[in-house]
């Protein structure tokens, strides 16, 4: 365990999740297929862990396994929340933890809510599930104060409206309102805002990080958006094909990224004085199609020599706390200079 | 040379009540909007959403009824529908955002190519494929790919196939309503290049609409922010970014997630400042409705929407 932890780059003695070898498979016709394959990490106390990746990375399913909401996935591994393993946990038991010391802001609020419910009933069913003692009174009490906590306007209105009344905004607060209610220990925030207008992303994003302040909770924040990362994150894992391929602190991320997969990212988002974005090549395979043997990254970088990757590929630790997958990232370089540029311009 | 004007666009959208259906009041979707679009240039309509953005682009290309004023095209005016030549109508296509439910699923991507093709050229079906296959060719699809379905594409290859059939008639002015948001950044970088690309080729002029900041800037010579049917402030792309006058375009800037994590905490004190100036001083910027005033003009390039006294 004292080497495994060793190798993650894990510097605090406890962290509150610690998740070893993950694999998440799905069935797909009659054979299992590992859309998170083998992830290692942890989050600690009052951090906020941004993973990153496109669609099919495979950062969702890991969110989902993690929360245990998969329903018919085979999940292999350990998660270790507070030191507990709770893959061995019965139902009843996870039931008892989800919602009260670890919860989960969904994507898409509008499925995430029940349309037949006021929302303020929503809210105040997760704490009758965990709090089933305090009075009726209180507890309305308590949805008020959650309601007026996520910056929603004239709360006792808002109590008695269905999630159809409300605009996305609004759902997206309902949405973290239910999450934060009996102040989690880990918080999983998948996409919370890209559903959002950018004015109401940044109020959303300064919630969860006021939240985070006030409850010394760790944050998962899973996102697309490289910027909502910058902004957000402690540490930050980059997700390709269900692997980790980068993992380091955001300075460190942003300003010397390695691997391939990150540096193509971060020179796909437009930026100053940069004409031309950068395009990586062909596109993320389907899930039975994935790579299964050497570097999945190979194929979208086919005039790298093959030579430069790894047969077996693994995390390195190249400075402190920043890993990467594969040896390949050192002698990567982009084909068209034009590229090169960068995030922060020639500089 | 202006290719496209419009003047006082409005589009009102009647709210109908009481068992007689009366119409008893109106949403303002568009509420007097005027820009002029510069042949070759791409014109960026920024707006969160509800601002009508998509409508102004609908009214436009004629998918919306316009409730009052002008829309002048290649110097004829187009506002009334009966006005518009299969000639105009050839010389504007449109982008849409989803390019999951813009492409017919039960046809092939030849067929949803050619089907400009077939309405204004008479081909022959040998012709019709060679078309085709070339426009697939100029968007990166393999020639190959006629006979398919699209279902067998990914998304960013699914909005290839909708810009092909933009392209196909050569128009000299695409309105994009949003051509990107629904893709990932690598494939999001394919298509802004891709545009960018025959653009230059064909001489397009673009109508970009979008809510994402970051892309505006990097595709659009000159910019309109749009808040509730009315626009804020117009100007080229540095004045947007660089002077932004109107407290609602500080705003919108102000919550671009800054990439660099150095110096976020700049970035936080800032969005908070601007917050405040926003609590304060809306009354300054914004009528008794809460609506944008009248455009003045503060430079050559430059509008803005200020209280008369200015």
């Amino acid at each position: 365990m004292q080497t495994s932890n060793r190798v993650r780059g894990i510097s605090v003695e406890n962290p509150l999740l610690q998740i070893n070898h993950l694999s998440t498979s799905f069935r797909i016709g009659d054979q299992y297929y590992r859309a998170v394959d083998d992830v290692s990490l942890s989050v600690n106390k009052n951090e906020v862990l941004g993973i990153v990746g496109e669609s099919g990375s495979g950062k969702s399913a890991l969110a989902y396994s993690i929360m245990r909401l998969h329903n018919r996935a085979k999940i292999e591994g350990e998660i270790l929340f507070r030191g507990k393993d709770i893959m061995t946990l019965k139902n009843s038991e996870m039931n008892k933890l989800r919602g009260n010391d670890m919860a989960m802001i969904f994507q898409d609020p509008l499925t995430a809510l029940n349309p037949l419910m006021p929302v303020g009933n929503q809210i105040g069913e997760t704490l009758l599930l965990h709090q089933p003692n305090i009075s009726k009174h209180e507890r309305k009490e308590r949805v008020l104060e959650l309601l007026h906590l996520v910056g929603i306007p004239r709360p006792n209105y808002v109590y008695e409206q269905f999630p159809h009344e409300l605009s996305g905004g609004m759902r997206q607060r309902i949405v973290i309102a239910i999450a934060i209610a009996n102040k989690p220990e880990l918080l999983i925030a998948d996409e919370p805002t890209t559903a959002l207008d950018v004015t109401i992303q940044a109020q959303i994003l300064d919630l969860i990080r006021e939240l985070k302040e006030d409850m010394h909770s760790g944050v998962i924040l899973i996102t697309h958006d490289l910027g909502v990362v910058a902004e957000m994150a402690d540490r930050v894992a980059v997700m390709y094909a269900g692997e980790i391929v980068e993992i380091a602190d955001v300075v460190s991320l942003f300003e010397n990224p390695l691997h391939p997969y990150t540096r193509s990212l971060l020179n796909s988002v437009p930026a100053e004085g940069q004409d031309r974005l950068h395009v990586i090549q062909g596109i993320v395979p389907a899930l039975q199609y994935l790579p299964r043997e050497g570097c999945r990254f190979r194929e979208r970088i086919p005039w790298i020599d093959p030579s430069a990757h790894e047969e077996h590929p693994e995390l390195h630790e190249v400075e402190p706390g920043h890993f990467v997958r594969c040896t390949c990232f050192k002698q990567f370089y982009f084909p068209d200079k034009r590229e090169e540029a960068g995030i922060y311009g020639n500089s | 040379m202006a290719i496209l004007e419009v003047t006082n666009l409005k589009v009102y959208f009647p709210i109908k009540a009481g068992i007689f259906n009366r119409t008893v009041d109106y949403v303002r979707a568009v509420d007097g909007v005027s820009f002029v679009l510069e042949e070759g240039k791409t014109y960026g309509l920024v707006g969160e959403s509800g601002s009508g953005k998509t409508t102004t682009g609908r009214a436009i290309i004629g998918l919306e009824k316009v409730t009052e004023g002008k829309i002048v095209f290649q110097g004829k005016d187009i506002t009334k529908k009966r006005a518009r030549t299969r000639e105009l109508n050839r010389n504007m296509q449109m982008i849409f955002q989803d390019p999951y439910s813009s492409l017919n699923p039960k046809k092939r991507v030849l067929d949803i190519v050619a089907e400009p093709l077939r309405n204004y050229e008479h081909l022959s079906k040998k012709q019709e494929k060679m078309r085709v296959q070339e426009l697939l060719e100029l968007v990166g699809l393999s020639p190959e790919s006629i006979l398919k379905y699209p279902h067998e594409f990914s998304g960013g290859q699914r909005q290839r196939i909708g810009i092909a059939r933009a392209i196909a008639l050569k128009p000299k002015l695409i309105i994009a309503d949003e051509p990107v948001s629904a893709l990932d950044v690598s494939v999001q970088a394919q298509v802004l290049n891709f545009m960018k690309d025959i653009q230059k080729e064909l001489g397009l002029t673009y109508l970009f609409i979008s809510h994402d900041l970051g892309i505006v800037k990097h595709m659009c010579d000159e910019i309109a922010i749009m808040y509730k049917g009315r626009h804020v402030e117009q100007g080229t792309k540095e004045d947007i970014f660089e002077r932004p006058q109107h407290i609602y375009t500080k705003r919108l800037v102000a919550a671009i997630p800054e990439i660099n994590p150095r110096h976020r905490e700049k970035q936080f004190q800032f969005r908070k400042e601007v917050e405040k100036e926003y609590d304060a001083a809306y009354d300054d910027y914004f009528n008794k409705d809460g609506l944008a005033y009248q455009l003045q003009k503060i430079s050559d390039t430059h509008l803005v929407a200020l209280p008369e006294k200015g």
